[in-house]
């Protein structure tokens, strides 16, 4: 058993530790090294915590056996997982974290002598204030990561889920959680404990379901925001620092990786939060959908075109994904290389289902990370390239976005593909994006389409190089 | 007059949200999905509180109520540690740079 000081010191190491991961992601070099620094954090708050109950019995065994029991499951996921399944899987972590928070909520509740807090049914004010909080967010956390993995992993159409009145019953729903929270705190009562859960389980379901597939990103960074705070919530009540430092690390990560994406579509946090983007514009696509000529091509002279040139710019997308082109495409690249040709990679903030989506189906393909360029750094080399690469993406490189002040993507910052001598454009059909507008680069006069899968369209023209 | 602790803790709660804006901002956007996958990983510290809660039965009657959200609390939270902290470092291992033998 070690005193209260002494394990409070050791919490805020962990802290710290925790803050050094997070600074390690600065570059790829260091970023090893950080993760070593956050396993070592959570060993140390772990041990402190044993050492602080100091209550080894028979429970102690209890939660070493859960711990490897957990542990083991989390090793095989993260071993298994596919690196296309990120977005899945951090969605789904997200929702782990919740309802832990939740449970630790309603133990504390339950058993509120355990943790210090005052005996049953007359629990600490502030206690109680922070661990009601800590459980809406967390309880916010958990259905709503549910609903965004679902989407993701497709179990669930993509599409945004939109009825009448859905603003008006989240913004009362919204309310009666903050009034539950306040009538909680003043009764005590376990009942407005468990409607107080209910409502939020509700609330985090009814908030997800409208926001589109290709909001995601949006929607990942946001819930990985809120297991922040609901982290935090939970160190107040706890009175632990190693768990507020995190909280208030992890809230600030997320709430800053939300913005990047929002910026990144050129749209406010709330129009994302809101929801049925994409399925309410479907008037603006339709009146605009007159038949234009295409010119498409095949493998053939997609290699052609590329031999002779002497700088080539890949765009991937969420499409490159999903047809698990990565590893084809570095193939291709390959190729490219040995006929001394440039060739390098643009990345769109958004581009996939969550940040740095692209960044690591790349890195997974063996692409060096020097060659990989965000939007600011390689949007004027456009201009000096001979062939754009688009594979998978769409919107992203809609040249609309800057001319049309009507279109509903208007101001998004966007690639400047049609800037190249030539662009070959991997798409499986015509079909508009997410935004359910056409894209002007299709009917361009240096546009060539390829219309195929892109993993056996790029596997075709490495075989033509 | 004796300051409230919950000043303190609030204070430190406030200077990490600093803290974590600038070193957030300082992350390169090729590494967000590792930020996320770690983030995920350490905001399972929370397995302190569930240990506690775990821990908090009596030696007649380890399993009670409370102690069985503390025990489920547990294995939820060591899933995400164990698999936020190998993946990231499953995904940190793919960023190479370029090879100079060319």
């Amino acid at each position: 058993m070690i005193s209260a000081n002494l394990s409070a010191i050791f919490y805020l190491i962990s802290g710290v530790l925790f803050i050094l991961a997070l600074r390690g992601l600065s570059s790829p070099e260091t970023s090893r090294q950080g993760n070593l620094f956050g396993i070592l954090g959570m060993i140390i708050a772990v041990t402190v915590t044993f050492l602080s109950i100091g209550n080894f019995s028979t429970g102690f065994i209890f939660v070493l056996i859960f711990i490897l029991l957990g542990g083991s499951i989390g090793a095989f996921i993260a071993y298994r997982i596919p690196m296309t399944a990120m977005p899945e899987l951090v969605a789904g972590f997200h929702s782990l974290v919740g309802l832990a928070a939740v449970f630790v909520a309603i133990s504390a509740f339950l058993n509120p002598e355990a943790f210090n807090l005052g005996t049953k049914g007359n629990i600490n004010l502030g206690s109680l204030i922070e661990m009601s909080i800590g459980a809406a967010v967390g309880a916010i956390t958990f259905s709503g990561s549910i609903i965004a993995f679902l989407k993701l992993q497709g179990l669930m159409s993509g599409s945004p889920i939109v009825f009448k009145g859905q603003h008006p019953l989240n913004a009362i729903i919204l309310i009666s959680i903050v009034i539950l929270i306040y009538l909680l705190c003043s009764s005590q009562s376990s009942n407005l404990f468990w409607i107080l859960l209910a409502v939020s389980f509700l609330i985090g379901f009814l908030l997800i379901i409208p926001i589109g597939g290709a909001d995601m990103p949006v929607v990942i960074s946001m819930l990985n925001s809120y297991s922040g705070w609901a982290a935090a919530g939970i160190g107040f009540t706890l009175e632990n620092t190693a768990l507020i430092i995190t909280g208030a690390l992890v809230g600030s990560s997320g709430a800053i990786l939300s913005y990047i994406m929002c910026k990144g579509m050129n749209r406010s946090f709330f129009n994302v939060i809101l929801g049925g983007f994409g399925a309410t514009d479907n008037n603006s696509s339709s009146s605009n959908k007159e038949q234009r000529p295409v010119k498409s091509g095949n493998a053939d002279d997609a290699a052609f075109l590329m031999k002779n040139a002497s700088s080539v710019i890949i765009v991937p997308g969420y499409g490159m994904a999903v047809a698990q082109a990565q590893h084809a495409l570095r193939e291709m690249v390959d190729t490219l290389k040995k006929n001394d040709i440039k060739v390098s990679y643009a990345i769109h903030p958004v581009a996939g289902r969550m940040p740095g989506h692209m960044n690591v189906l790349l890195a997974e393909a063996n692409v060096p990370y020097d060659e990989v360029f965000e939007l600011e750094e390689i949007n004027n080399d456009f201009a000096n390239a001979d062939v754009a690469f688009v594979i998978g993406a769409n919107d992203v490189t809609n040249p609309v976005a800057k001319t049309d002040p009507q279109s509903p993507i208007y101001g998004m910052p966007v690639l400047d593909v049609e800037k190249c001598k030539s662009v070959l454009f991997v798409k499986r059909s015509l079909s508009p994006g997410y935004a359910g507008i056409d894209n002007d680069l299709f009917y361009k006069e240096n546009t060539l389409m390829l219309f195929a899968d892109a993993k056996k369209m790029t596997e075709d023209i490495t075989k033509n190089l | 007059m004796e300051i409230d602790p919950l000043i303190f803790r609030l204070s430190i709660f406030i200077l990490s949200i600093f803290v974590g804006y600038y070193v957030v901002w300082s992350v390169t956007p090729s590494l967000h999905t590792p930020l996320m996958s770690v983030t995920n990983a350490i905001s399972s510290v929370i397995i302190v509180g569930a240990i506690i809660a775990g821990l908090s039965g009596n030696s007649n009657s380890i399993f009670n109520t409370s102690s069985i959200f503390g025990f489920l609390a547990i294995a939820l939270a060591a899933i995400n540690i164990f698999g936020g902290f190998l993946v990231t470092q499953r995904m940190l291992a793919m960023y190479k740079k370029k090879k100079k033998d060319k």
